[in-house]
């Protein structure tokens, strides 16, 4: 079981990488975080042909996941613009996307009260769109800044408990995969 | 069931001619109706004494639009989602005759879904085709809420209304050959 874990915030001290990292923590061995999307270029269908190698990492690594866990910050109510960015380099060509029919789960970190809610929601959108199965689990952490421990992992037992079921989700639907296909 | 006046055709197992057949689908989107339909069909019309049973399916996989993304999306987990669930089936053993008129009652599974379904319209008598085979056939619709069957894509338009009807019309033009 592989699970890549996107953080759409670039940050060092990222809520939503920490988000990411705990879910690796909850699940030893089965989560891992990817952390390219800082290098991944504005799309442009002209460099469709020859695509700039941050490109090509993202499609190998959302190939050869098995599911995918997305920690999402909200820009200015909605999905940050280079996760968006990033998302319609992987859906292209659309008919044979990695993204297609995989499982995936959103979560979100921010630091006001509604845990980057709107942006999940948009992400939610955009990858049923791209062909994803998107998960309903859901998972807002707000007042992030009161959430995590000092190694930037969340601290909430509670919040860790549900993080944990999320994962599970999508093993869970990583599982029904596999047998729908036997 | 009895087909209660009259039967469908004569005794015998008469197969789908997928090739010259259609298995459709029309939906009101925007200002008009959006049409598509299903390349790889197949159904069997069994018929024995006074009772008949239609069974047909199709394969999600071959959703035909024009429209390659369409195509897509229409196979993702999004619509009909063809992974988990690649055929639309209908069956059907209550076949009612009213002179040309036809109204079979059965059950439509779609997404996984099963519903009762009643699909109506004419049936073209017996006929022999240039290479000797009996023909038959059958000009049918039926429509559906695709909500009931998880198909529930939408997206709202500036108005709030939004932009893809719940009812679907899913029409078939089933010609049978008598095997």
């Amino acid at each position: 079981m592989r699970i890549l874990g996107i953080s759409g915030s670039l940050r060092r001290d990222s809520y939503n990488a920490g988000l990411v990292r705990t879910a690796a923590r909850l699940a030893p061995g089965e989560v891992e975080l990817w952390d390219g999307l800082k290098g991944i270029p504005a799309y442009d269908e002209d460099d469709e042909r020859n695509p700039a190698p941050a490109v090509v990492e993202l499609r190998s690594a959302l190939a050869g996941a098995d599911g995918v866990l997305f920690a999402t910050p909200e820009y200015n109510s909605s999905v940050p613009g280079h996760l968006k960015n990033a998302l319609d380099w992987a859906s292209r060509p659309l008919a044979t996307n990695p993204l297609r029919n995989k499982p995936v789960a959103v979560v979100g970190a921010s630091t006001g009260v509604f845990g980057a809610v709107w942006a999940q929601a948009e992400l939610r959108k955009v990858l049923a769109a791209i062909g994803a199965r998107v998960l309903e689990d859901e998972l807002a952490v707000g007042q992030a800044a009161t959430r995590f421990d000092e190694q930037g992992l969340l601290a909430d037992n509670e919040l860790r408990e549900r993080l944990a079921g999320v994962v599970e989700s999508v093993i869970d639907a990583v599982d029904e995969r596999v047998a729908v296909a036997a | 069931m009895t087909a209660t006046m009259e039967t469908i055709a004569p005794a015998g197992t008469w197969q789908l001619d997928p090739v010259h057949s259609t298995v459709a689908f029309e939906v009101d989107y925007l200002a008009g109706t959006f049409k598509g339909d299903f390349r790889d069909i197949a159904a069997t019309l069994a018929v024995e004494g006074d009772t008949a049973r239609l069974e047909g399916v199709a394969k999600v996989a071959s959703v035909d639009v024009k429209d390659e993304n369409l195509a897509a999306h229409l196979q993702s987990p999004d619509f009909f989602d063809a992974e988990r669930h690649p055929e639309l089936r209908f069956a059907a053993e209550n076949v009612a005759l009213d002179g040309d008129s036809v109204t079979i009652r059965g059950e439509i599974t779609i997404k996984g879904v099963t519903k009762p379904a009643a699909i109506a319209g004419t049936v073209a008598p017996p006929m022999t085709d240039p290479y000797g085979k009996e023909r038959i056939g059958l000009k049918v619709a039926t429509t559906v809420d695709r909500t009931d069957f998880g198909v529930s894509w939408n997206a709202p338009l500036p108005s709030g209304d939004p932009a893809l009807s719940n009812d679907v019309t899913i029409v078939g033009d089933l010609h049978f050959v008598k095997a």
